[in-house]
């Protein structure tokens, strides 16, 4: 938030002024009053494994994350330019396999990977588009310095906390919002609707049928897929609803079975089809893959761009987006080394105490270490873990994070966040200014998923 | 697009549940009530509630005999209860977050406001000195869902089948109360009138919150007679079979009318309407309070199956 010299940086002088005014006790009960508004909607999620805490509120802070118009501008080329790059590497991968041909890529690591899906091979998704709603994870570390994190190609959640917590806001300071001229983000609902009804498969009539598919009221994200059919104004379904006649998926209404055209699941592969994936699984609809390789309904995500999510995956995306676009990548990757490399592992090993490691198919916070913030033992296990399979890790320098300022008892203090911005494809790429800013409530502490106690903010992006 | 069978469901359990709850708090407030009144207490009081509620059978499952204290914990906040006030603000509140796209946020936030306060408020054992208090809340706070649905709610599919669920769990529930105390309400046993008959038959008549309002219809003392035609056949009394059955036809009806199709349910529910119109108590009496009371409980289950299967509930 603060310039070198100790002032506000520009997108925050008009924020600053208003805070400057404000009574400091009276924000700290707007901060419990707007726990009270998350707790009485129910913006919940569940920790696994937690007995007794099965829902959970998120932390939120009140006061926002603000990016200038400018500095927007250009992350917002970085993320087109590499969604589109991932969309090509999904139709490649799936088809002509060109960038492993062209050796930029070991086959093993498309062909081995478990998020690799055979079923998907010479089947290409209504539009051509794999990645309907990506979330791209970014840090930034100084004035327009970013770097891509992670990306959530499979099914990135958290978007409802954007909107959430962008309706919080403005009910409590509906004034920041006349001082202030910040970029709308309500309109994602529509705009989700209108993206993936236009991806409806070709042989749909009439208006496409839209409807989420949540795994039920036992999920940790239950509470988004309700909130974002109710925003959509579509049908909530579980696979239990679904059930494929003559070719089509429909659903069993109080009038008998209806068809759906396209299906914003938050299901994952593995459960999707039990005909197809796990058979076991309750949560899928037997014969939705058949379905879908006809071209009868669409899916989104499709299935099997979970694998651009995979972490070793991650350490090639420079490459993949210069492949593509035939441009160097304009947002930065993280320095990453792949232990499955003999040399990376070494160094890896003996600079334990200044690297982030993380499992490659990992997600959630879970499974990794922070070398910096480890103990002594907890390295020394980790170590084990790290020699026993150097495939499944990589590893990452702990970057100088950029802070924000959050409310805490005494005022404010500064902490570590990233953001996630949420992009839908379509024959287009829509970009909603502003996104999930996750923040790390411990001091100094650079971890900020919710499942390890980090808090979100408003993300402000303003007009200039 | 038209509603989900599984939403369908939703609502009708949600409002059943919901309805249960109240019910389940009702019959403590009578059995409370009922313990008072006697000079000796007798733990038969809490018999004649276990049974009402239908859950004799698991609370002998967890207990060695029957105390009023392990009876009420039983029936406010046991889990192993699927009757319990809790259990069923927590099933209630479940079937809420299922079928949330389909509730306004009004109603969804009274659901999920009475289920977080109730949590906290069961989350120990009751005190008797308490219980009074904890009753009234529970009352209160369902009355505040009901306010918020009717406040709020459209009329259509939605409304139906979230009404149909409360009416058949409430006939229900009326019907068992009748069933556990029918012989209390027998002429051979009503013409001396006691004051412990004089106890029972309020007894009855509070578990239906309707004490009160029996004196203003029937203006004398109590009357066995007159508490069966005011629990059985009166359409004012908005716990009475009668009530409950003009309730489930006429929304019944509006499914009927805006799907275009009649369904076994409908015939079912009006053959039922029909025989509460056109019997006077006497003619209950004569055929037998109780096999006219079981007779309606088995009705109003197969009711319960017929729509479940003619909507697509499952």
């Amino acid at each position: 938030m603060m310039n070198a010299d100790n002032s506000p940086r520009q997108p925050y002088s008009t924020y600053n002024d208003w805070y400057a005014s404000q009574d400091r006790t009276r924000l700290i009960a707007k901060s419990k009053e707007a726990e009270n508004i998350f707790r009485k909607t129910g913006i919940t999620f569940a920790v696994y494994g937690h007995a007794d805490s099965s829902e959970k509120l998120i932390p939120f802070d009140l006061i926002p994350r603000i990016i200038s118009g400018r500095e927007w501008r250009k992350l917002a080329q970085g993320i087109e330019q590499r969604v589109i790059a991932l969309n090509a590497f999904l139709d490649d991968i799936y088809h002509k396999q060109e960038i492993i041909k062209a050796g930029r890529i070991p086959r093993e690591l498309i062909e081995r990977n478990v998020a690799f899906l055979p079923q998907m091979i010479g089947f290409r998704p209504p539009g051509g588009v794999y990645t309907h709603i990506v979330g791209t994870d970014i840090v930034r570390t100084g004035e327009d310095q970013f770097y891509v994190l992670e990306d959530n190609a499979r099914t990135p959640s958290g978007v409802s906390y954007m909107l959430e917590n962008r309706e919080t806001m403005m009910q409590m300071f509906p004034e920041l919002f006349h001082q202030n001229r910040v970029r709308p983000v309500e309109n994602y609902p529509y705009l989700l609707r209108h993206s993936l009804a236009s991806l409806a498969p070709p042989g749909c009539e009439g208006k496409p049928r839209v409807a989420v598919l949540t795994p039920g009221i036992y999920n940790s994200a239950y509470y988004e897929h309700a909130f974002l059919a109710d925003m959509m104004g579509v049908e909530l379904v579980e696979g239990s609803d679904l059930r494929v006649i003559d070719g089509k998926v429909k659903m069993r209404t109080t009038r008998g079975y209806e068809a759906i055209d396209v299906l914003y699941r938050r299901v994952d592969d593995d459960y999707l089809d039990p005909l197809t994936f796990k058979p076991e699984s309750a949560l899928g609809i037997p014969g939705i893959m058949d379905v879908y390789r006809a071209g009868n309904i669409t899916i989104a995500n499709a299935p099997g761009t979970g694998i651009c999510d995979d972490k070793a995956i991650y350490s090639y995306m420079p490459e993949i987006v210069e492949f593509y676009t035939g441009r160097k990548a304009l947002l930065e990757n993280v320095p990453t080394w792949r232990c499955s490399e003999a040399d990376s592992l070494q160094y890896v090993l003996d600079n334990l105490a200044d690297l982030v490691v993380k499992e490659v198919h990992g997600s959630g916070g879970y499974g990794m270490l922070v070398g910096p913030t480890a103990s002594k033992k907890e390295r020394a296990l980790f170590a084990e873990k790290l020699k026993a399979r150097p495939a499944n890790y990589i590893a990452q320098p702990t970057l100088s994070l950029s802070t924000v300022p959050i409310l805490v008892n005494k005022g404010i203090a500064p902490r570590h966040v990233d953001l996630r911005p949420y992009v839908l494809v379509s024959d287009k790429v829509q970009i909603i200014p502003g996104g999930l800013t996750r923040v790390a409530l411990k001091a100094g502490s650079l971890v900020v998923n919710s499942s390890q106690g980090g808090g979100t903010k408003d993300t402000w992006v303003l007009e200039d | 697009m038209h509603m989900l069978g599984r939403t369908a469901n939703g609502l009708y359990w949600m409002f059943r549940y919901i309805e249960r709850a109240e019910n389940s708090a009702r019959l403590i407030d009578a059995g409370l009530r009922m313990s008072l009144t006697r000079s000796e207490a007798t733990e038969d009081d809490w018999d004649g509630v276990l049974q009402s509620s239908g859950v004799r059978d698991i609370y002998d499952d967890l207990y060695d005999k029957l105390t009023s204290a392990d009876a009420i914990d039983f029936l406010l906040r046991d889990r192993s209860n699927p009757s319990s006030v809790m259990s069923c603000i927590d099933a209630g509140r479940s079937n809420a977050r299922m079928v949330r796209t389909a509730l306004t946020r009004e109603t969804w936030e009274a659901t999920n406001e009475c289920y977080l306060d109730l949590k906290n408020m069961l989350a120990r054992r009751i005190k008797a000195a308490e219980l009074p208090e904890v009753i009234d809340g529970i009352k209160r706070r369902a009355g505040l869902i009901r306010g918020a649905f009717h406040g709020t709610m459209l009329r259509n599919e939605i409304f139906n089948f979230s009404r149909i669920g409360t009416f058949i769990e409430r006939a229900d529930n009326t019907a068992r109360i009748l069933d556990v105390k029918y012989y209390v309400l027998l002429p051979a046993v009503s013409q001396v009138g006691s004051s412990i008959d004089n106890v029972q038959w309020e007894s009855i008549l509070r578990s239906v919150s309707a004490h009160r309002s029996y004196g203003w219809v029937y203006e004398a003392e109590y009357k066995p007679s007159n508490i069966a035609d005011f629990l059985i056949l009166n359409g004012r009394m908005p716990r009475s079979l009668a009530y409950c059955y003009e309730k489930i036809v006429s929304n019944l009806g509006y499914l009927a009318r805006e799907y275009g199709e009649t369904h076994a349910a409908q015939v079912t529910a009006e053959e039922t309407l029909s025989s509460l119109r056109s019997h006077s108590i006497k003619d209950v009496m004569d055929q037998g309070l109780h096999e006219y009371i079981e007779n309606f409980i088995s009705h109003n289950n197969r009711l319960g199956q017929e729509i479940s299967d003619g909507y697509r509930f499952y």
